[in-house]
């Protein structure tokens, strides 16, 4: 190549062709970083700018003058927009969110308990629902514009154009009401068995794993077509390779980064599912935290929340961009 | 004809059909061969050439048994010592592949898995079909990568495919064809994609191995010149059916088909070269231009071109000879020197020049299917120019469209036609009159017969030379055809790595003594006569040994 | 292209969504009962007279869901259509200006979805007031990202090609290259987008109205009427399945035709691609 001699004079070029794959992963983390900040200033921000006094809000339309003006000082509400955002964001880099304006209490210490609740529920729906997704995704390939691809692929759209709430409520009805072989509302508390907690979350499960099941699988399906319409694959074939070993040991390889990468995205996707599915099941977590804060505008809560929410979110992006880059043949070994 | 009994490959009546989805219509069945026969015998290599779309890699890949992208073979047999392998089960074909007949494809690039090691993949097919123990794989691929004149075959095989250059790639990709001892390779345009100075050292090691190891090749090409150097039967093909079939000697010396001698047929001079080439309507001075991540790619380039003259500008890919003409339109801005343009300076940013400097200078592309809005029709394509710089609109503008379609020799038929519905030819001929209606100055050409099939790319020259007689105008002409350099060309410079290496009248520029790049540029353009390439590396051997 | 070569599912989703229209055009001459009136006892059973029975106000759930038709359509496709117009002029003016432009464009709207939907509008309905307008606009703005990221990936498929940049070098502006250049080439992928937009703008104003952000009542939206049903769910009373399966069923419809608008597109581009 005529601009290896150009690129070379230049350091930091010469460092992002020696280690691309280093240099790969340290932008990426960077950019997170930059975007989680940027995302904080602009929930803190956003919330600041738009109109409406909380004050008023919180008190009511009757309030008199003083009272708003007392419990803006109570509130800190009247110090300038940007001490309060540094306040703010030094307090939730220490995991301090403030107190909630509705019930007084302490913020981090509710997220504390429901965060731990949220994550076990959508981290139980994934471990059922990954490996599910892949294998219907692969049988969809085999059986590729055959009856079994066909059904799966109506199938699957139908199941992504129903909203939580419905499979949710289709779920009670039927196995908790009708038959009675489930909990229903599915009720956590800290000292429960393990056992028990599963039981009781059986349904919300069920729910979130049919929810992220239809996407992920359709989307396994068109990462693994994709790799197997390539020109190397017409090489395997041309070598006389059987399919098995074509597909175990040519295909497989160059889709496990498309693959991990659908699969990191759809837990992106299940940690938002879960605030519905939270609401339906009246479970205690994040998701039903921050739905009730909003209702009652409780909004150090909304935030904190909202903060949360999108740093899971932002993480799991950039895990899935990380893993797509180590799993990429031409970054591993570099020229 | 050679003999039919003993052949190693014979193909008998091959038809192969595939469906279509154009547009808007219900699918329809086309037939990509129609009843081609061919015979080939053992050591020996056959030729198949024709354009895009003449059959020829379906032929090929025939042979493996295998149809590409839901192309089907439905009639004829493809016997292979003797046996019709379309017959064969799934698993018959599937010893045959990758043992038997082998295949090599265009793109190497793409046909080795990113994922594993070269050798990995050059010794897989022999071990996986029991031919040969690991080991023994290993030692021939390593002879393989000697005989190929790969660099460092010891250690060749344990880098990967994005490791390594183009040429090295379809070496490699040779060299897995013949890990397994096959009787048969089919070679798909392997050098194709590469420049012309990679070309003939790709060329010269295929034909070495091939010869090394008296393996049969059906070598496909759409260069006449190229198969000339390494086959001993040719056949040639149009639009799925055969032409004109027989030896070398035959087709290249005493074709009996026009098709055939149009191939042939050494491009006849258009144009004399005009005297008087002193007074410049295009001044480039000193001109340096750089992407916008500061990769130079234009260094400190000086031409000038006469009004109502043409001006060659010849390289390889990469050489900068498209970029300057993106210089001149205004695409990319220089980042020093200056361009005059009837001895005023022209405006470097396209946004910045007006209606009448943009009007001045038109531009053709390579690819006219591309160049075209595929939702406009001609009336559109050719109308709107002069609308844009005349305001002509109504009556007047189709009288005009109309006049223009009487220009490029097409009838009024075909105002309102889609881009879709024209031949490559009509497409390339619409946009020589959208580039007419401009009534401009200079038109830059970019490469606009490449695409085409040589009667079709013939025409078009002829056109254009027409044209520039009736309007006096002046053509940048950028190719890498050195024969239609010295078919149409007034003045030629040369390109190298975004220098410009040569640059003179023509009778001057392609005439001794040369540097060294158009020295080595004029020497690797295949010729069309048998034994050019054994000259050639002879000649080299002899220099490289004189120093 | 012939009436009989569109398939069978695809018909399917064309006639749920001809009913769906039809319902929000005439919704006051074909429900038996107002939108709000009480007719009878609270979950009354389906019976003749009311086909899908009564809900938790005694009000008849078939009415209410012909006259909720009205409003989930029409605010669901006033916010796909903006935010399918503001996503699309936004992002065909950043693939036809490139630089500066495009990088800040792009760069903001990378912000702006690395929030998921939801959460956002959860975080700014919190604040802003509720109202039909606003609620809309939300649903809109957050919705255009998405429109964006595609538009752009889909113009600039098109920006690159020969014929812009022979119409740049006319002289032509960036409106007649978005316009006449450009735009005619990207319909068939952009309306299969403004079908899947509008699938997710139904379900996400369902959910919205679900949670009891969306529209507030008492005017009658299915995401709403199962949330005021939701409690009957424990004593076997299914009325709020019923505007749950019209939500369901009308963004099937949706997706089928998108389905078939896709893959038409991918076989124009399969008849253009091979040679």
């Amino acid at each position: 190549m005529s601009n290896t001699s150009e690129a070379g004079r230049q350091p930091g070029l010469r460092f992002r062709e020696r280690f691309p794959l280093l240099s790969l992963i340290t932008e990426r983390l960077v950019l997170s970083v930059i975007l989680l900040f940027a995302v904080s200033v602009l929930i803190f921000g956003g919330v600041e700018a738009l109109p409406g006094d909380f004050a008023t809000t919180y008190l009511g339309q009757s309030a008199t003058p003083q009272a708003v003006a007392n419990i803006r000082a109570e509130l800190g509400l009247d110090k300038p927009v940007v001490t309060r955002y540094f306040e703010w964001l030094g307090g939730a880099l220490q995991g301090d969110f403030g107190k909630s304006w509705a019930s007084r209490n302490s913020v981090s210490e509710q997220v504390g308990k429901r965060l731990g609740n949220s994550l076990f529920l959508a981290g139980f729906a994934a471990i059922i629902a990954v490996p599910l997704a892949i294998c219907l995704g692969m049988l969809s390939v085999h059986f590729r514009n055959r009856m079994p691809d066909k059904i799966i692929n109506v199938v699957s759209l139908a199941a992504i154009s129903l909203p939580e709430f419905f499979i949710g409520y289709l779920l009670i009805l039927y196995f908790a009401v009708n038959f009675g072989i489930a909990t229903f509302p599915a009720t956590v508390y800290e000292d429960m068995g393990f056992l028990e907690r599963i039981q009781t979350i059986a349904l919300p499960t069920a729910t979130l794993v049919l929810v992220v099941l239809a996407h992920m699988m359709r989307m396994t399906r068109a990462a693994i077509l994709s790799v197997m319409s390539s020109a190397y694959m017409e090489t395997a074939e041309l070598k006389g390779l059987s399919a098995g070993r074509a597909i175990i040991k040519h295909a497989a390889p160059n889709a496990l980064a498309p693959i991990i990468n659908v699969v990191a995205l759809n837990l992106a996707y299940l940690v938002v599912g879960v605030v519905v599915v939270e609401v339906v099941f009246v479970y205690p977590g994040m998701g039903q935290y921050m739905v009730d804060a909003v209702t009652v505008r409780d909004m150090p809560v909304v935030q904190a929340c909202g903060l949360i929410f999108a740093a899971v979110y932002i993480l799991l992006n950039m895990v899935a961009d990380i893993l797509a880059i180590v799993a990429n043949p031409r970054l591993r070994h570099p020229r | 004809m050679p003999d039919t009994s003993s052949s190693l490959l014979s193909i008998r009546n091959l038809k192969i059909e595939a469906t279509s989805y154009p547009p808007g219509e219900p699918p329809k069945r086309i037939t990509i061969v129609d009843g081609v026969s061919l015979d080939l015998q053992k050591g020996k290599v056959l030729g198949l050439i024709g354009e895009s779309g003449a059959g020829k890699s379906t032929i090929g890949l025939s042979a493996l048994a295998y149809g590409r992208g839901g192309a089907e073979i439905t009639g004829g047999e493809v016997n292979l010592n003797g046996t019709n392998i379309l017959a064969l089960g799934k698993d018959g074909i599937r010893k045959l592949r990758g043992a038997k007949v082998c295949y090599v494809a265009q793109s190497a690039a793409a046909a080795f898995n990113p994922a594993h090691k070269l050798g990995d993949q050059v010794i897989e097919a022999s071990v996986k079909h029991g031919l040969m123990s690991k080991d023994e794989a290993r030692k021939r691929a390593l002879y393989l990568f000697k005989v190929l004149g790969l660099p460092n075959p010891e250690t060749f095989g344990d880098r990967y495919p994005h490791q390594v250059s183009g040429g090295q790639l379809q070496r490699a990709m040779t060299a897995m064809a013949l890990c397994s001892n096959p009787e048969l390779i089919v070679f798909d345009e392997p050098t194709t994609a590469l420049d012309v100075t990679t070309q003939i050292d790709v060329l010269a090691a295929i034909k070495h191995a091939i010869e090394e190891t008296h393996t049969a090749a059906l070598y496909i090409t759409h260069d006449l010149a190229v198969v000339a150097q390494i086959s001993d039967d040719i056949m040639v093909l149009r639009h799925g059916k055969m032409v004109e079939y027989g030896s070398v000697k035959h087709i290249i010396e005493t074709p009996s088909e026009d098709y055939t001698r149009a191939l042939v047929n050494v491009r006849q001079e258009m144009r004399h070269e005009a005297p008087d080439q002193s007074k410049a309507l295009l001044k480039v001075d000193n001109v340096s231009a750089q992407y916008s991540n500061g990769f130079k790619v234009l260094h400190n380039v000086s031409l000038h071109l006469c009004k109502g003259q043409t001006l060659a500008i010849v390289g390889e890919s990469g050489s900068g000879k498209s970029t300057l003409a993106r210089v001149i339109t205004g695409l990319l801005p220089p980042s020093e020197g200056q361009i005059t343009f009837e001895g005023k300076p022209l405006t470097p940013t396209l946004k910045k020049r007006s209606r009448d400097e943009l009007r001045r200078i038109q531009l053709i592309y390579q690819m006219a299917d591309t160049a075209m809005n595929p939702r406009q029709t001609v009336r559109d394509i050719i109308g709107r120019p002069l609308t844009f710089y005349y305001g002509l609109r109504g009556a007047a503008k189709t009288a005009r469209v109309k006049e223009l379609l009487d220009q490029i020799e097409m009838s009024n038929g075909f105002i309102d036609r889609y881009p879709a519905e024209l031949s490559g030819g009509q497409k390339q001929r619409v946009a020589i009159a959208r580039a007419l209606a401009a009534k401009p100055e200079l038109i830059l050409c970019d490469e606009p017969t490449s695409a085409l099939d040589p009667l079709v790319a013939e025409g078009i020259l002829k056109l254009l030379m027409k044209l520039q007689e009736e309007q006096q105008l002046s053509y940048v002409f950028i190719t890498h055809d050195i024969a239609i350099v010295r078919a149409i060309a007034d003045s030629v410079a040369v390109m190298h790595r975004g220098k410009l290496v040569r640059f003179g009248a023509k009778s001057q520029a392609l005439s001794p003594p040369f540097d060294d790049y158009t020295d080595l540029l004029l020497k690797s353009v295949p010729e069309m006569e048998i034994g050019w390439l054994e000259k050639v590396l002879t000649t080299r051997r002899m220099e490289s040994a004189g120093n | 292209m012939r009436l009989r070569d569109i398939p069978i599912t695809a018909w399917i989703g064309i006639f749920g969504i001809a009913l769906a229209l039809f319902c929000a055009l005439f919704a006051p001459f074909i429900a038996p009962y107002g939108e709000t009136e009480v007719v009878g006892a609270v979950w009354q059973e389906a019976d003749a007279q009311f086909f899908f029975g009564l809900d938790n106000l005694g009000r008849d759930i078939l009415s209410r869901l012909i006259y909720g038709t009205r409003t989930t359509l029409t605010v669901a496709l006033c916010a796909t259509v903006i935010s399918f117009s503001l996503g699309i002029i936004l992002s065909f003016i950043a693939a036809v200006s490139g630089g500066l432009i495009d990088a800040i464009f792009s760069r903001f709207n990378d912000l702006m979805m690395s929030i998921p939907t939801l959460i956002f509008a959860l975080v700014v309905l919190a604040v802003l007031p509720q109202h039909l307008i606003v609620l809309i606009l939300v649903m809109a703005i957050l919705d255009s990202t998405r429109v964006y990221r595609l538009g752009r990936a889909v113009a600039l498929d098109v920006a690159v090609m020969e014929f812009v940049e022979a119409a740049k070098l006319r002289g032509e502006g960036t409106a007649w290259i978005i316009f006449r250049e450009i735009l005619p080439n990207t319909l068939s992928p952009l309306l299969a987008e403004f079908g899947l937009r509008f699938a997710f703008a139904i379900l996400f104003l369902s959910t919205l109205s679900f949670l009891g952000l969306g529209i507030q009542p008492p005017a009658a939206d299915w995401g709403g009427m199962v949330k005021d049903n939701k409690d009957g769910i424990i004593f076997g009373v299914a009325a709020a399945l019923v505007p749950g399966s019209a939500i369901a069923a009308l963004a099937i419809c949706v997706n089928l035709v998108v389905d078939w608008l896709l893959k038409r597109t991918s076989s124009l581009k399969g008849g253009r691609g091979d040679a």
